[in-house]
């Protein structure tokens, strides 16, 4: 009899891993969502308001490949689990709750919005923005400028500046508040939040800094109108969205015994406290992640590579999770940002990490480097595009940063004939080093 | 109801461009009443129209990507504006091909700009060469504003502006006017697209002309046999499809708002490598055929004799074929092996035909008959009404896609022998779709950024677009 396998949501960790135990064909897989019938990307969510895609575009796989793969996929909401029993209880769309057994369960049920208790929040207009129905409630309430003049963002992180540009697409006047003194502080060095935030407000973002959401106030009909900040100002509007960062989304796991902190904890094979249940990506927390990465890291590719690696150890060749250097990327309106290694937000304040910062009007780069042995560390690049693999191997084999400098036209990725700015960048660094 | 409506200024311009259309088409039936001003009129209105939609649409905008609403567009998703514009185009494809005297009016209104030009009164294809080419620099100039952030998609424009007014539409004007008898040669549509290129007409303009036809007639035979390979080694078949060849700036042009809309499925993948591959065959038998005929007619007047040409002809045919399943017999799936061989076989069986029976017939259908039923169905019909008519039903490059055998050899060159892919940018990739869906060509490449394989198609016309719309700098073309 084959091994069967239950996975718990078919977002990209899920539906990676289900897609290659198909492949390889070895155990029976279940998959289950309460969300989508189909695996979608939910990085794209907003092009599909901003009519970039269809919702069918966001899907990366055809139906067709799903309909034909012998996964079985079932439309419900987990419960809960009992992993004495290897057993867990679901409710369907149609409200019949059922008991589904299994050989080993992977809990990949990603992360929700992470509201905290403000006033107000049940009003109708207030919505975050990560699962599918969010796509629904924005079309409803923000149909247009006309429904809907004027909408506040609150939470100044890579999610909320796509909920600006999707509300600027329908020309919807948006502020966005942030708590901090400068944009997404907890991961840029002030210079390039600066440059970011000179961007934002080209796009004619009111951006306000420094100021928090105390209440959301509605009016007769229960919509939102206004909300007042702790600093005491009220602002008027017909839709707030919350962006505040997201929270592994493992409520139903409370009374499961296992393990759990922030999310699921799970040693380097991602298992849980249970030997037979799994856990990965948003919701999966590291119990001892390599240096200079986080225990949770809720984005796409390690999602990705924590599905691959699970496939790997269920077909038998246990492999620990390994996701080498750190990097990412995002697009702030139409400014492209990739990361790579260590790029402290605060390097005023370490004693270790220099940086150098060089910019014009559309592009701008931050080295980062040890200072006292000059190995480079890590790089943000904010309209330049470079190459991964070698900008990770610089990172792996810790060149120095003149190094770095003198052949960073090797990591070229920019289309061709743009701009190169590799000499003045070269020029700038003498000049400053 | 969402806000991706037009503006109240893009609506009066596209007004003004539709005026234009008016003024033509009124003045082409009153010919008699507005003469040269109605021409010098309608072509204004629709520049103005054109240019002021360009300008109220991407002006004061930031610079970036511009497909803001365009699933909700009626023209950009299939609606009805979009089925009305189809239709219309379609109309008239099907009058300019087959009912030509009904343009009459318009012809004779364009006979001021002909005889300026070439001295000669104004044809159905004169007005279709001064329409169309308007339509590439006026929608050209709307994709440069479009994408003015990115040098790549500017450089390319600038070209196929160029060769499209230089190339296609002055040069045969002007070589007309100094010599009159030679064959209208648009130098830059290269055999096969340029399917009439060695017909009995052409084949004797070019060689009662002295050393300019001569010259001609060798360029015509160097371009296809040595120039395409070798630029199509160097840089993919970009170098063509979207830097010089016509069809391909109507569709990167004026044909861009609609390269969404091309079919994604596996069906219409398998679908494209059939009906490419098998129209190369008939164009190459029907060509063969016609050329065999026109030598057959005077087997002894020319340097090259019917039975010599048929062999030489035969001979590179297996010199290719056989290259290929040699030199790549890795790279080629089992299917991709036998059909190569099977079409060639019976291609050989063909040319075994001509030589022994000494007549051009295609088992009993004179090698011209199979030529002029070449020209209609794919020549006319296809490349025109379904490849430009259908523009906003099934997107910008369904005759590039499905239909045309140059398109086929580039894309078998480019596939097999050729230094051009597009490069994935290791783990960047978010599985977004923006490259599948804005791939004119239908091909997902997605599927491949997502497993951070390159991408080497031979459909891929390097438009560049994928890249530029990626929202995480995952793709790039290089050669």
């Amino acid at each position: 009899m084959n091994e069967k396998i239950v996975i718990i949501g078919n977002g990209v960790a899920g539906s990676t891993l289900a897609l290659q135990l198909a492949e390889k064909g070895n155990a029976s897989v279940t998959l289950i969502s309460d969300e989508s019938s189909y695996f979608f990307s939910r990085t794209a969510l907003m092009y599909v308001y901003m009519g970039h895609l269809t919702k069918m575009q966001l899907e990366p796989f055809s139906r067709e490949s799903w309909d034909q793969s012998p996964i079985q996929r079932i439309m419900a909401r987990v419960l809960s689990i009992t992993p004495e029993d290897n057993e867990l209880s679901f409710q369907t769309s149609e409200g019949d709750v059922k008991q589904l057994p299994y050989d080993k369960l992977v809990i990949a049920t990603g992360s929700k919005p992470a509201f905290y208790n403000w006033k107000g929040l049940e009003a109708k207009g207030v919505l975050g923005l990560y699962h599918l129905n969010d796509l629904e409630k924005l079309e409803k309430w923000a149909p247009n400028a006309s429904a809907c003049p004027e909408a506040i963002v609150i939470g100044g992180g890579l999610i909320g500046i796509e909920l600006s540009e999707m509300l600027l697409s329908r020309q919807i006047k948006t502020t966005l508040i942030i708590r901090e003194s400068f944009f997404w502080s907890s991961h840029l060095p002030e210079s390039d939040a600066q440059f970011v935030e000179k961007h934002i407000r080209s796009h004619h973002i009111n951006l306000i800094k420094e100021d928090e959401l105390l209440e959301i106030t509605a009016d007769e009909t229960g919509r939102v109108s206004s909300i007042q900040t702790k600093k005491g100002e009220t602002i008027s509007c017909n839709l707030v969205g919350i962006t505040t960062g997201v929270r592994p989304n493992i409520e139903f796991l409370k009374t499961s015994g296992l393990e759990l902190d922030k999310g699921i904890l799970v040693d380097e094979y991602l298992k849980t406290s249970d030997p037979s249940i799994y856990a990965i990506g948003d919701c999966a927390q590291l119990r001892n992640p390599l240096s200079n990465r986080s225990a949770i890291e809720p984005v796409w590719y390690t999602g990705k590579l924590m599905g691959e690696t699970l496939a790997q150890t269920f077909s038998g060749q246990p492999a620990p999770y390994k996701p080498g250097i750190w990097y990412n990327s995002a697009k702030f309106f139409d400014l492209e940002y990739q990361t790579y290694g260590k790029v402290s937000p605060k390097a005023s304040q370490l004693k270790s990490e220099h940086h150098f910062h060089w910019e014009t009007a559309e592009k701008a780069m931050t080295f980062a480097y040890d200072k006292k042995s000059e190995v480079f560390l890590g790089i943000n690049t904010f309209g330049i595009r470079l190459n991964h693999r070698i900008v990770s191997g610089w990172i792996e084999t810790g060149i120095p940063i003149q190094e770095v400098i003198d052949r960073l036209e090797e990591a070229h990725f920019d289309p061709e004939f743009s701009n190169r700015h590799y000499k003045q960048i070269k020029h700038a660094f003498i000049q400053n080093h | 109801m969402h806000s991706y409506r037009t503006t109240s200024k893009q609506k009066v311009f596209t007004y003004v461009g539709l005026s234009g259309l008016a003024v033509l088409l009124l003045a082409g039936f009153t010919a008699s009443f507005l003469k040269s001003t109605g021409l010098f009129l309608g072509l204004g209105f629709i520049s103005i129209g054109v240019i002021g939609y360009t300008f109220s649409s991407y002006s004061g905008l930031p610079v970036g990507i511009k497909n803001n609403g365009v699933w909700y567009q009626s023209l950009t998703s299939r609606g009805i504006i979009a089925w009305a514009v189809g239709v219309v185009l379609t109309a008239f494809y099907i009058v300019l091909y087959f009912y030509p005297e009904h343009l009459e009016g318009l012809i004779r209104l364009f006979d001021p700009l002909s005889e300026g030009l070439s001295g000669k009164k104004a044809s159905q294809w004169f007005v279709y060469g001064v329409l169309y080419t308007l339509a590439i620099v006026l929608f050209g100039i709307k994709f440069i504003v479009k994408y003015k952030h990115s040098k790549y998609q500017k450089y390319r424009t600038y070209s196929v502006i160029f060769f499209q007014t230089i190339f296609a539409f002055l040069i045969p004007e002007i070589m007309a006017r100094l010599n009159g008898d030679l064959p209208y040669y648009d130098l830059k549509s290269i055999w096969p697209l340029n399917y009439y290129l060695f017909d009995g007409y052409q084949l004797d303009g070019f060689l009662q002309n002295g050393s300019l036809g001569t010259a001609l007639l060798i360029f015509g035979i160097l371009s296809t046999l040595i120039i395409t390979p070798i630029l199509t080694y160097k840089f993919g078949k970009r170098w063509y499809c979207s830097w010089v060849c016509g069809c391909g700036g109507l569709a990167e042009t004026a044909g861009d708002p609609f390269r969404q809309l091309s079919d994604k499925s596996l069906r219409a993948w398998k679908l494209e490598r059939w009906m490419i591959h098998l129209i190369l065959v008939w164009v190459f038998i029907s060509t063969v055929g016609v050329v065999y005929s026109y030598l057959l007619q005077a087997p002894d007047s020319y340097l090259l004799g019917p039975k010599t040409f048929l062999i030489s002809v035969g001979l590179l045919l297996c010199l290719v074929v056989g290259l290929i399943l040699w030199k790549r017999r890795d790279w080629l799936a089992k299917d991709a092996q036998s059909s190569t061989i099977a079409i060639s076989s019976v291609i050989v069986l063909l040319l075994g035909f001509f030589f022994f029976s000494e007549s051009d017939r295609v088992l009993f259908i004179p090698s011209y008959q199979i030529r002029s039923a070449y020209g209609f169905f794919i020549g006319s019909i296809f490349s025109g009404v379904i490849g430009t008519g259908f523009y906003p039903i099934l997107g910008n490059r369904v005759w590039c896609r499905f239909g045309c055998p140059m398109a086929a050899i580039l894309g078998i060159q480019q596939k097999l022998f050729s230094k051009f892919k597009i490069s994935t940018n290791g783990g960047q990739c978010i599985s977004c779709g923006n490259c599948s869906a804005y791939c004119e060509m239908g091909i997902d490449v997605r599927a491949y950024a997502q497993r951070e394989e390159p991408i080497k198609r031979a459909s891929c016309v390097g438009c560049g677009i994928c890249s530029a719309v990626c929202p995480r700098g995952v793709l790039r073309l290089e050669s």
